[in-house]
């Protein structure tokens, strides 16, 4: 019996479970995939946006502003890169000029500070490879970067630390309100609690209405990126998004805090959970950055992927209580800017909503700190060999590309949330992430997970049932 | 800080043989410095034979090769650090170097080898649309998993790219029971050697689709199926000839890429063409007393011309720790013509001795004139039935050619002669 279940193991159900995981209440995630961070929020931008460009008064507006103030705070508690690396949007004629100032003000009026309208010398100057067909810019120093999957996965792990249960492969088939909710998945299992909270992405129309509340849609759009090495890296060093015209906000160059350059996304609808890139869509990608930037280094491409963004029928975030069934929540159509609105999310369902539902007493020992809190590659040769002296498995580097060693893989087999494949390990630790893209790195952490598990390398999966990396012995 | 005359990074065949060739000609103060667990690198999962045919005029295994060169560094008691990967190396020589027993090291070397290899081009760098599910590798990942954890990867392949390791994999899989349905190669020839696409392929009546690519890979958690479309000679596809195959299964052979990240963080000039360093004929790069040779400066065919040029590297890092930085009296060596690159990039005039110039063609030609102009004047012609890029070409210039030079040196290639 829980009192909380949260439905969707991604950033805004990873960062309500934290925010609940500080009560002394009894809470539990359920997620229909093998590892947590599955669906949106392991493929978008990741972009902490500094809150221009949602009508004032929307949801989106209020929560967007909030959550990029909190930022800064909850990564650094978390453990998680992040990086205040501003943001530029790039004016091409003068009628985008003008949208830029109705930006400008629109952002003041949502309460973003500092934004300034810069001339093509001055965005020159901070951004050197910035087409000299762009005419101007608004600045926006609040604008950030984070890692989304990093964020969704810290969260989780910092929220079971502090007590919250998952449950991965919990695919919801049913929800039935008796006294409490009672919640059965696919397989036959189920949880019984007294509120639940649906962050079930591009799933959470589905999963309202196995309650009767058909109050909304959601549709998905795709979007396809191509992501660049390292050794581009300091191709932009601020997110360089076009200004938005009726048909969308286009495509952005950013850097990523992992250090890479990141170009998309396209906007395409799909009627279904479709991640495949396409030739046209990558192309697109290729030849709208190239309107962007001049000599964009797209020869050191290292991989390119989709994600699908759920939207909902209201066109602004839902988050509320149910009309159909006190007690039961929804947090749908959390679209862009949703990942900078997660932190502010989090403290209003956990703190207003649930709050007003349950008696909720703040824990005494909630550590809000994940450990450990330092990137192992970033430590001074002192501190690396203090941590190999007591774990020689930290000598040994395992993805080259990354300089990514077997003591962190098998850290992230071991704590919360664990991994238990390929792209989970991939996920947590970026082995794999690389310039090589697992080519050499990847049988050997496939042995490393069977050997953490104690199972046969046939076993191991790239990303759960299904994707076994091999078929066989040879003969 | 440690101290060596020599230290190597890499004890694949290059830093094997620089190392032998090293200790031969006077250093004994040298440090091989290896990732994996044991010496040989790649060679070690290349199972099959053919190796050695022109240097030691028999078939050998890799392993067998690299162990005739892991015996000649054990003999001579030559240092070597395994499960040690270098961190990071500076212009004045230090390397920093990890691993279990002794942490984070730094090594001082008066001169250093780059012996790194190089990496495989991945499905990511091509942009190759579809889904991203398990079955998808890289030719050299199977190659690992087939031949030394000894698992097969899948039955039904379809393979991009007819590099090498694809053609030998294409055979490699089809003996442990697969079904290779296809390999299919962009360009109108094939990047591998000849012998590979006869031994490999024709053999074992394998489809070589020439012009041809992968549009598409399908699948939900395991690939499904891909899509192959034949290329225009802008290697676009073509709409209409789309083919569809099922497959469990896509190895990616779509060339080899120098692993120059340390040389870069080191400052060492590139080459864009190579992706190795730019070096004069000793295989010394702009970074005075930093050596390059095998794989990571360029991509050779045969492991035989690898031992080859890193005797010459060692041989040369010797003499820069025995006798000191040497002053140059350097000359650009450009690639004409036809030809896609030239190495060493720079000839050092001051040398003496004969300089061996190493090229690959841009495209097949037949009936073909290599020519070496020292401006407008040819020091050297040599024709050519055939010339294709699968195989690297080498002329010889004498060290009275050499003397002669006044201007740049350009190495090109003339069509139909």
């Amino acid at each position: 019996m829980f009192d909380v279940a949260v439905i969707g193991g991604g950033v805004i159900g990873g960062l309500i479970l934290r925010e609940l995981s500080a009560y002394d209440i009894k809470i539990c995630l359920l997620e229909k995939e093998s590892d947590v961070a599955m669906g949106q929020s392991k493929a978008n931008s990741g972009i902490v946006h500094a809150g221009f460009d949602a009508k004032p008064d929307s949801l989106k507006a209020k929560f967007n502003v909030l959550g990029n103030r909190l930022m800064p705070q909850i990564t650094k508690e978390l453990g998680v890169k992040y990086k205040n690396n501003g943001s530029l949007v790039l004016a091409f004629s003068q009628e985008e000029m003008k949208t830029l100032e109705e930006l400008k003000s629109r952002g003041e009026e949502n309460g973003v500070e500092g934004l300034e309208i810069i001339s093509q010398e001055e965005l020159i100057k901070k951004e050197p490879n910035v087409s000299k067909k762009a005419i101007g810019a608004l600045y926006a120093p609040t604008g950030g970067i984070v890692c989304p999957y990093e964020l969704t996965l810290a969260s989780i792990g910092n929220a079971m630390d502090n007590g919250a249960e998952l449950f991965t492969k919990f695919d919801v088939c049913e929800i039935k309100k008796d006294v409490d909710f009672i919640i059965t998945a696919e397989d036959g299992r189920q949880i019984t609690a007294k509120a639940v909270i649906n962050c079930a992405g591009y799933g959470s129309q589905k999963i309202a209405n196995f309650i009767g509340d058909f109050s909304f849609t959601v549709g998905g759009r795709k979007g396809e990126y191509i992501l660049l090495d390292r050794q581009s890296g300091g191709f932009a060093s601020h997110t360089l998004f076009c200004t938005p015209t009726k048909k969308g906000k286009g495509i952005l160059v950013s850097p990523t805090v992992d250090g890479n350059i990141l170009l998309g996304p396209t906007a395409e609808e799909v009627d279904f959970d479709d991640r495949t890139t396409t030739s046209n869509g990558l192309q697109s990608v290729i030849s709208k950055a190239n309107e962007m930037c001049q000599g964009v280094p797209h020869h050191t491409a290292i991989t390119s992927f989709a994600g699908v963004r759920a939207y909902s029928d209201r066109h602004d975030f839902i988050i509320e209580e149910s009309k159909v069934q006190k007690g039961f929540f929804n947090c749908a159509g959390i679209e862009s800017p949703g990942l900078t609105s997660a932190p502010a999310i989090a403290k209003h369902v956990a703190g207003e909503l649930i709050g007003k539902t349950l008696n909720l007493k703040k824990k005494e020992n909630f550590n809000p700190i994940r450990k450990p809190d330092y990137f192992f590659s970033e430590l001074s040769v002192e501190e690396k060999n203090e941590i190999i002296k007591k774990d020689p498995a930290y000598g040994r580097i395992i993805c080259r590309c990354e300089q990514i060693t077997e003591g962190e893989i098998i850290r992230a087999l071991t704590e919360n949330p664990r991994a238990t494949d390929i792209d989970g390990v991939k996920r947590r630790t970026r082995a794999g992430m690389g310039r090589c893209q697992g080519g050499f790195c990847q049988p050997y952490v496939a042995e490393i997970i069977a050997r953490v598990n104690g199972t046969d390398i046939e076993t191991v999966t790239k990303n759960g049932k299904g994707s076994e990396l091999l078929v066989g012995k040879t003969k | 800080m440690k101290n060596y005359d020599i230290v190597i990074i890499g004890g694949g065949p290059a830093g094997l043989a620089a190392a032998v060739s090293a200790y031969d000609n006077g250093v004994k103060s040298i440090l091989i410095l290896e990732r994996d667990e044991c010496l040989g690198g790649i060679l070690n999962q290349c199972i099959h034979n053919g190796f050695g045919l022109t240097r030691f005029k028999e078939s050998m295994t890799g392993p067998e090769y690299a162990y005739k060169f892991i015996e000649e560094v054990q003999k001579r008691g030559i240092e070597v650090s395994l499960n040690t990967t270098v961190l990071s190396l500076t212009k004045d020589k230090v390397v920093t170097a990890i691993n279990s027993q002794e942490g984070v090291t730094l090594i001082k070397a008066k001169a250093v080898i780059l012996a790194m290899g190089c990496r495989e081009r991945s499905r990511g760098a091509l942009n190759v649309a579809g889904a991203r599910v398990a079955g998808i590798y890289s030719a050299g990942t199977a190659q690992k998993y087939v031949n030394v954890k000894g698992y097969l990867p899948g039955k039904d392949v379809v393979i991009l790219g007819s590099g090498d390791i694809g053609l030998i994999m294409a055979r490699r899989m089809t003996l442990e029971g697969a079904k290779v349905h296809a390999v299919c190669e962009i360009m109108p020839h094939s990047s591998g050697l000849k012998r590979n696409i006869v031994q490999c392929l024709n053999d074992f009546d394998i489809p070589l689709y020439l012009s041809h690519t992968i549009t598409r890979i399908d699948g939900d958690k395991r690939v499904t199926g891909v899509e192959i479309s034949a290329v225009d000679s802008d290697k676009k596809p073509i709409k209409g000839s789309e083919k569809y195959i099922k497959c469990d299964t896509v190895l990616f052979s779509v060339g080899l890429i120098p692993e120059n990240e340390l040389s870069k963080e080191a400052g060492i000039r590139l080459s864009p063409k190579t992706k190795g360093a730019e070096v004069y004929q000793n295989r010394e790069t702009d970074v005075s007393g930093i050596f390059a040779c095998g794989n990571v400066l360029q991509v050779h065919d045969l492991v035989d011309f690898v031992s080859e040029e890193s005797e010459l590297a060692g041989k040369s890092a010797s003499e820069y720790v025995l006798n000191g930085e040497a002053e140059k009296n350097a000359i650009n060596c450009i690639a004409g013509a036809n030809l896609s690159y030239v190495l060493p990039q720079r000839i050092d005039k001051n040398a003496g001795g004969s300089v061996t110039l190493f090229f690959r063609t841009s495209g097949v030609f037949k009936n073909c004139k290599i020519t070496v102009q020292d401006g407008q004047k040819t020091l050297l012609e040599i024709k050519k039935r055939v010339a294709v890029p699968g195989e690297m070409e080498r002329v010889n210039l004498t060290e009275d050619k050499i003397k002669s030079i006044v201007g740049e040196l350009t190495v090109g290639l003339e069509e139909g002669v």
